[in-house]
């Protein structure tokens, strides 16, 4: 269901502290979001190809990823560049393309292309619950990632659950079709699995009960933060400058 | 070691549903320091219930728990309780809720007040007694059957309890694995009590065996002396060899 394709893998990326990966691809995130001049947007997208490929993955899976992403902005591009109000760059029949329009649908896509791919580099490239570690060590709720981290562990055992229920209605030579009776079975499916997360929450909350926990998670994890680390901080620390050079003053 | 010392002490114990239904009546029982005791009975007699009441996760209707000596009334009294008694539940996938084995087996000595090097060593030191050496970063859902039921023995005894309840230990385990926990529990010294619909595998782990039926408890006898006659019974209406 969750295969963490990118997890695993040996680049200088994966060797890096999983705390200042998570903590880039924040800023990163957030910097190449609010940015609005294509000299600094093109710079992020450059960053991002450069941290992909210093992670060394495997392109199919990563163009697989973007795929989804640019389909998302190809909806923006049909529809964006005609329905803004600007400067007309030409006529397509009785539609007027302004040049705004067509601007900002290049933003978007260079913007969403540097930020998928940066958080593809960063992110993905460390298992969840080592994510999820991180996450706690930069100082996020503890209930947030225990949200993340048990979503993760039992994400499968729902699956499996429900896989059961499906199994039960197939040798019983169930085919769903469009009428009342597959909406009802589905309706019935969905209402067993909640019952089930739900009496599943009720003993695992037992069981913690049973080894002592009161209510406060403590972690088991240290990161250590090495002499490269530090290297790479300070790098992608001018990076980051860099990008908000470009977009914030008139250099370019 | 106080010979009569009871670690479990339990007395006139009902329970039953908001709608009247009786789970358990009037049970009573004692378990002694050291004690190996086995509680037999088919599915729904009330044995999973009698495990959560004694753990203080569902409180009784009626009745009196002691546990080491002690009265049980108020959650915290369970809570001092619980640092002592471990219970492995009857479905691993309940107890084990962290991504890897080595947070899961560490989330009990942490709980403790560990800190996170000791309760790391007491984890490794745990999995290796159970001979899981190796599995410390495997993810836990994607153990087989078996490996999750000894690590989910292995998260409890990282806690080092002085009494060891299990429910179920062997429902859906290969036999390889029954062994494997058969020989682990023979060679643990502590305090027993398992509950199991099967009497062969009562018969090697523990000395008494209690019969539960329909919310009653009742003392069955001597494993040793129980588990002839139940061998001669199931194969008795079969035509078989002795070798």
């Amino acid at each position: 269901m969750i295969s963490e394709t990118f997890a695993f893998g040996d680049s200088p990326i994966h060797r890096m502290d999983p705390r200042l990966r998570v903590a880039m691809a924040i800023f990163f995130s957030i910097v190449t979001a609010v940015s609005n001049r294509f000299p600094a947007v093109c710079l992020a997208l450059f960053m991002a190809c450069g941290l992909l490929g210093l992670a060394r993955l495997p392109l199919r899976p990563v163009l697989n990823r973007l795929f989804l992403v640019n389909g998302l902005v190809f909806f923006i591009w049909l529809v964006m560049p005609w329905t803004y109000q600007g400067t007309p760059l030409f006529t397509l029949g009785p539609l007027v393309i302004a040049e705004e329009g067509v601007r900002l649908c290049a933003l978007i896509t260079i913007k969403s292309n540097a930020i998928i791919l940066a958080l593809i580099a960063l992110t993905a490239t460390m298992p969840v619950a080592t994510l999820g570690h991180a996450l706690h060590h930069l100082r996020v709720p503890g209930k947030l990632v225990h949200l993340l981290l048990m979503t993760y562990r039992y994400i499968f055992v729902i699956e499996t659950e429900y896989q059961q229920l499906m199994r039960a209605a197939r040798i019983r030579c169930f085919k769903p079709g469009t009428n009342l009776h597959t909406y009802k079975t589905f309706a019935y499916l969905v209402g067993m699995l909640f019952v089930r997360a739900a009496a599943r929450g009720e003993r695992v909350h037992q069981a913690m009960i049973c080894r002592g926990f009161n209510g406060k998670f403590i972690c088991l994890h240290d990161f250590s933060f090495r002499q490269t680390d530090r290297a790479w901080a300070a790098a992608m620390g001018i990076g980051l400058i860099g990008l908000g050079v470009l977009e914030w003053t008139p250099i370019i | 070691m106080d010979a009569d010392y009871l670690v479990i002490d339990i007395e006139n114990i009902a329970l039953s549903y908001p709608d009247g239904r009786s789970v358990l009546s009037e049970v009573s029982f004692q378990l002694p320091e050291g004690a190996r005791a086995g509680l037999i009975g088919p599915n729904g007699s009330g044995k999973t219930t009698l495990f959560h009441l004694i753990m203080g996760l569902v409180p009784p209707t009626r009745g009196s728990i002691r546990l080491f000596g002690r009265q049980m009334q108020t959650e915290k009294d369970f809570r001092r309780a619980r640092k002592k008694i471990g219970l492995v539940f009857q479905n691993a996938d309940d107890q084990l809720f962290s991504p890897t084995v080595i947070e899961d087996v560490a989330f009990g000595p942490l709980n403790l007040g560990a800190s996170p090097a000791q309760a790391r060593e007491i984890a490794q030191e745990t999995l290796e007694q159970l001979n899981l050496s190796g599995f410390e970063d495997r993810i836990a859902y994607r153990l087989s059957g078996g490996e999750k039921k000894l690590v989910a023995l292995a998260t409890v005894l990282a806690m080092d309890p002085e009494v060891l309840l299990m429910d179920e230990p062997t429902t859906g385990l290969d036999e390889a694995t029954r062994e494997r926990i058969i020989d682990v529990l023979n060679g643990l010294d502590k305090t027993l009590l398992i509950t199991s619909h099967e009497y062969d595998f009562l018969a090697r782990t523990t000395k008494d065996i209690y019969k539960m039926k329909n919310g009653r408890l009742s003392p069955a006898g001597d494993a040793a002396l129980l588990h002839p006659h139940y061998r001669a019974h199931a194969a008795g209406d079969v035509p078989h060899k002795h070798g």
